[in-house]
């Protein structure tokens, strides 16, 4: 038998143990100023309030609905606005198969993101069209959209998705604010038929 | 019971002779096939005939016998008398070469969508219906996929290795 426990011995909520501080970046502070690049404040205040866009078809959607959910709980990664709305987000969670006839919808709501965005592909379906080695299913999404980070699994579980979660993050916050004007960038979309 | 297997078979050959053959029960399932070019007469006396009464069509499909020379595909009807409640299953065989076979949309408006999913997977070209199109596949589909000559796997992919998938070969 498992013993039943009980909350019994609460803990006292402490604001300096319980909330995370993100680290300062580098850089010169003295009395009154603090002066740093840029790009690592910009990279800072963006990785911790990327608003993602859900794209699930199916099982993996499940997956993510409880990583949305208190017990794993996206929003303290300054996630917990979820946009509904191609226009307002800036990542875009792909879970699960899509199904050829699927594609230019999906190409459609990463065209209408505005940049600076990322994709995030879960599950091997999305990754890689898993299972589902068939006349009617992309092989992955990368066949037509640029992807940043793949989380593999079948479905992943909530904390690989979270794990791929905090890798685009790492990404956000060291990128480059020039990078989406580079001709480099430009040349990857171009190899996608996007301008 | 009023109608029974064996009175639909009597009633079919009393009308179309030898035209209709292949009379046999799976199941207690009716089935038999006639040639292409009467199946609407076929179908439209099922659907007349006052004890006949097959007035649904429940399904219609095709199959794919690449072995059968001349007659690779199969087309059928399932067709559904409501007032007995006795089903019965209906063929018609075409040669892949041409794949010309009557549309039942006139009787039947159930078989618009089910003949444009037949074309989509098979290629049969249903004559004279109304608006024949891929209706689940991509439009820009070339080939017709459930047709045997195709293999189910997408073709486009270069990094996955068969070997892995028990089928032989590697990645070049």
């Amino acid at each position: 038998m498992r013993p039943v426990r009980f909350n019994i011995n609460p803990k006292e909520a402490q604001a300096n143990t319980s909330i995370g501080m993100a680290n300062t970046p580098a850089g010169y502070s003295g009395e009154g100023f603090f002066a740093t690049q840029l790009s690592s404040v910009v990279g800072l205040a963006r990785k911790n309030s990327l608003w993602p866009m859900p794209f699930a078809t199916s099982c993996c959607g499940i997956e993510f609905m409880a990583t949305m959910a208190s017990h794993y709980d996206l929003a303290r990664f300054g996630a917990e606005r979820v946009g509904f709305s191609p226009r307002q987000c800036d990542l875009l969670m792909v879970m699960r198969t899509i199904a050829k006839k699927m594609g230019p919808v999906l190409k459609q709501v990463y065209l209408q993101m505005a940049e600076p965005r990322w994709v995030l592909s879960v599950g091997a379906c999305a990754s890689s069209g898993g299972i589902f080695d068939t006349y009617s299913v992309l092989q992955g999404i990368d066949q037509i959209i640029p992807v940043d980070v793949y989380v593999p699994g079948c479905a992943p579980r909530p904390e690989a998705i979270l794990d791929g979660f905090m890798k685009i993050q790492e990404l956000v916050g060291k990128e480059s604010i020039r990078r989406r004007n580079s001709d480099h960038y430009k040349a990857l979309l171009a190899t996608y038929g996007i301008e | 019971m009023s109608l029974t297997n064996n009175k639909i078979k009597e009633k079919l050959v009393q009308k179309f002779g030898e035209s209709v053959c292949g009379f046999e029960e799976n199941y207690e399932l009716l089935t038999f096939e006639a040639p292409k070019e009467i199946n609407l007469k076929v179908l439209q006396f099922l659907y007349d005939d006052e004890e006949l009464n097959f007035q649904f069509m429940t399904d219609l499909c095709a199959a794919h016998y690449p072995d059968n020379i001349g007659k690779e595909l199969a087309v059928v009807y399932h067709l559904h008398n409501l007032k007995d409640n006795i089903r019965l299953r209906f063929k018609v065989y075409t040669s892949i070469q041409k794949p010309d076979v009557y549309t039942a949309t006139q009787l039947f408006s159930a078989a618009n969508w089910m003949e444009r999913e037949t074309y989509d997977f098979y290629g049969v070209n249903f004559v004279g219906h109304p608006n024949l199109k891929r209706i689940l596949n991509v439009d820009e589909m070339d080939y017709f996929p459930l047709r045997k000559e195709y293999p189910l796997e997408d073709q486009t992919r270069l990094d996955k290795d068969d070997e892995m998938f028990g089928r032989g070969g590697t990645v070049v």
